[in-house]
């Protein structure tokens, strides 16, 4: 038994016990105990102007620092706006604990003012989610929910935690030690298949690792490079396994799949082992599955006993924590005769060249060249979706892990802005630059506020041609060029709009204008906004229509 | 191709929508789930009989595995198990054929637990087989209404 207080102070207690030093969020009536102990606190809170841009900043936060993001919400409305965020983090597998505020117990299920079943509606996209009963369980529940969020294949969690409860005085105590009967997470790999896995790496001829989001969120990443520098094994990567490995390393092929790089995906189709780290096989990487690495024997090593054989049929099967798994593995490899496969991958680098062109417009993919070279690599690059996310996970350079944030699975529009607020509060040493178009800006560009309340000197690279133009690609390729509802006509001046916010802001439509705008924004130490007029006519590098084979 | 899965759960409030949840959501066939509390009443047990090949039911199990409030699972098919299914028929029966009626129960082992003027209920237990070759049986008469629980099974012996 601990002292006496309500549910809502125990919950904080829970959040300072969990190390949480920020909360974004938005207030309403029903989680406002929370917020009252929330301000009583030493914890910071970032008030957004939407509560998805709320989850979306706790997930930037959660994945540049490694940390649980935290974010509150409100019942109803509230806790509604939270749904696609919680989808991105869900697809993405990072680390969020959501808290909404719930009518009154007495009043659950009777349709009152702002009530929705909340529980109900994010079960298939939270890990695990729970509505507070009793506060007898609330301690209980909010630290199950930080190590179910985070342990094992993180994933978001929801609390829901209705008014009276976290006003009613709970006399539990916040207990030291999770134990959950029915979650039980797999860290050490299996010792035989980690040895027929050395022997199938002793047995390739042109073995290749394929790197996903799990190598960063297990912090593998220097134990994957030692594993690919011992015997020389090229490595490529997923949208989320980006900076995963650095592209400016010799063995890096980079991006993979539909808009991968063309070598590194040729390279895929020649590879006779596929060493699958940490992915779960997207069929934006495979595309049609019998052809996906045709010649490959697959090995999969994930955490999630459920990703292994979902997707592509797989050799070796080996579950378990990444770090674990390669730290067991590297002392058993034995080297293989690397040097006719990594010429040949030095020839297909050659004959399927990756470049941006200056051209005589201005070009995005040149653009963010530049901004990879003038920032080498290091800056932390937040995205949203569309052609420009594209680009930028294929010209800039990833050389550190936790840098690339972007919404890679459910492909979220607007997650980019929010991202980086998160972002840059999670690495206050780093410059952070917000990669964009204008159809994924406007979707929450309110949270330029949001950004200038905090004082964050996010950089934004804005591509704007007044176009969907992903969408507008897809037409172009499979619809004839019908293009219907893809053109914007009364997009506002983004200049003077920025500079409301209390940003910087410049527009650039020249190759030459490109080095000094980056330049003058690394230099200020305020929120930019660059925005580069661009053709609606650039086109994304396509492997293949979707499902169809790549080629 | 039909499996058994015995699934060991939390007996608390929305562990049934979670599981029936993942069914729909990911697709797969769920052929009957009949639930209730255990020896332990903190737990639920669950049996459901699902349809699918070999890869399927693997990723159904990894699949509910993976649910925070599944504590245990195992696909019982090809242990040897005792399984049973209780099923009320109500069935039309006129006087007349109420003898021939009473036939087929005693057959089957059922009983018959209520009458009314021109009709009969019949409870049944046995194996999904069973069950079915009765329902086929009483079916010339007028079958009214079926109601099945679903299929629970259990592993014989003791197994440590």
């Amino acid at each position: 038994m601990a002292e006496e207080r309500s549910g809502a102070r125990a919950l904080l207690e829970v959040l300072q016990q969990e190390g949480v030093e920020l909360v974004f969020g938005y207030p309403g009536g029903a989680v406002l105990p929370l917020y009252d102990e929330l301000g009583r606190s030493s914890i910071r809170h970032v008030l957004v102007r939407q509560e998805q841009a709320a989850v979306h900043a706790a997930s930037g936060y959660a994945r540049v620092s490694g940390k649980t993001g935290v974010c509150f919400a409100t019942s109803g409305p509230g806790a509604t706006n939270l749904v696609t965020g919680i989808a991105t983090a869900y697809m993405d597998s990072v680390p969020v604990v959501a808290f909404t505020g719930q009518v009154p117990t007495t009043m659950v299920g009777s349709d009152a003012f702002q009530e929705t079943d909340i529980t109900g509606i994010t079960l298939p996209i939270t890990k695990h989610n729970y509505l507070v009963n009793d506060v007898k369980d609330l301690p209980r529940i909010a630290k199950e929910a930080f190590y179910i969020a985070s342990t094992g294949r993180p994933g978001p969690v929801l609390v829901d935690i209705p008014r009276d409860v976290a006003l009613t005085p709970c006399q539990e105590a916040v207990p030291q030690e999770v134990e959950l009967r029915g979650y039980k997470p797999t860290y050490q790999g299996h010792p035989g298949q980690i040895r027929a896995l050395a022997q199938l790496l002793a047995e390739a001829k042109r073995p290749l690792i394929f790197v996903g989001g799990g190598v960063v969120a297990s912090g593998a990443e220097e134990l994957l490079r030692q594993l690919a520098e011992k015997i020389q094994i090229p490595v490529a990567t997923s949208l989320t396994g980006l900076g995963a490995f650095p592209e400016d390393h010799p063995l890096s092929l980079g991006l993979i799949g539909l808009h991968g790089k063309p070598y590194a995906n040729f390279a895929v189709k020649e590879c006779d082992l596929l060493l699958g780290l940490g992915v779960r096989f997207d069929e934006r990487v495979t595309g049609a599955l019998q052809q996906f690495a045709p010649q490959a024997k697959i090995a999969h090593l994930d955490i999630d006993p459920a990703e292994i054989g979902k997707n592509v049929r797989v050799d070796l099967p080996l579950v378990g924590d990444l770090n674990c798994i390669i730290k067991e593995l590297l002392p058993l490899l034995k080297p293989y005769d690397a040097a006719p496969w990594l010429a040949r991958i030095k020839a297909l680098r050659s004959s399927y060249p990756l470049i941006a062109s200056p051209g005589g417009e201005l070009q995005t993919p040149w653009v963010i060249e530049r901004l990879g070279e003038m920032t080498r690599g290091r800056a932390i690059i937040t995205t949203d979706v569309g052609q420009h996310q594209m680009f930028a996970a294929l010209f800039y350079g990833y050389t550190e892990p936790r840098t690339f944030i972007s919404s890679c699975g459910l492909g979220t529009m607007g997650y980019g802005l929010p991202a980086a607020i998160g972002a840059a509060l999670a690495r206050p040493d780093k410059q952070v630059w917000l990669v964009t178009g204008e159809g994924s800006l406007q979707m929450h560009m309110a949270e330029l506020a949001t950004a200038r309340e905090q004082g964050l000197a996010i950089k934004i690279l804005l591509f704007n041609n007044n176009c969907l133009g992903m969408v507008r690609q897809l037409q172009h390729d499979y619809y004839q060029g019908r293009y219907t509802a893809v053109k914007f006509s009364g997009n506002p001046d983004f200049v003077r709009l920025a500079e409301c916010y209390g940003a910087a802001a410049l527009r650039i439509s020249k190759p030459e204008e490109v080095v000094p705008a980056l330049a003058e924004a690394m230099q200020n130490d305020r929120l930019t906004l660059i925005e580069c007029l661009v053709s609606e006519e650039e086109m994304v590098n396509t492997m293949a229509p979707p499902g169809e084979v790549i080629r | 191709m039909k499996r058994t899965l015995s699934v060991l759960v939390e007996n608390r409030p929305g562990v049934l929508t979670r599981v029936a949840g993942l069914f729909s959501r990911r697709g797969y066939n769920i052929d009957s789930l009949a639930v209730g509390r255990t020896e332990t009443p903190s737990l639920s047990r669950m049996t459901i009989v699902v349809d699918g090949d070999e890869r399927i039911i693997e990723q159904v199990c990894k699949q509910l595995h993976k649910l925070i409030d599944v504590i245990k699972l195992s696909d019982i098919t090809d242990e040897p198990h005792v399984d049973r299914e209780l099923v009320l028929i109500k069935v039309n029966a006129e006087p007349a054929v109420r003898g021939e009626i009473m036939q087929i129960v005693d057959i089957f082992r059922a009983r018959i637990v209520d009458i009314a003027r021109n009709s009969l209920i019949i409870e049944a237990t046995g194996d999904a087989g069973k069950i079915d070759a009765i329902e086929n049986s009483l079916r010339p008469f007028g079958i009214r209404e079926v109601v099945r629980t679903g299929k629970i099974a259990m592993l014989r012996g003791s197994k440590e």
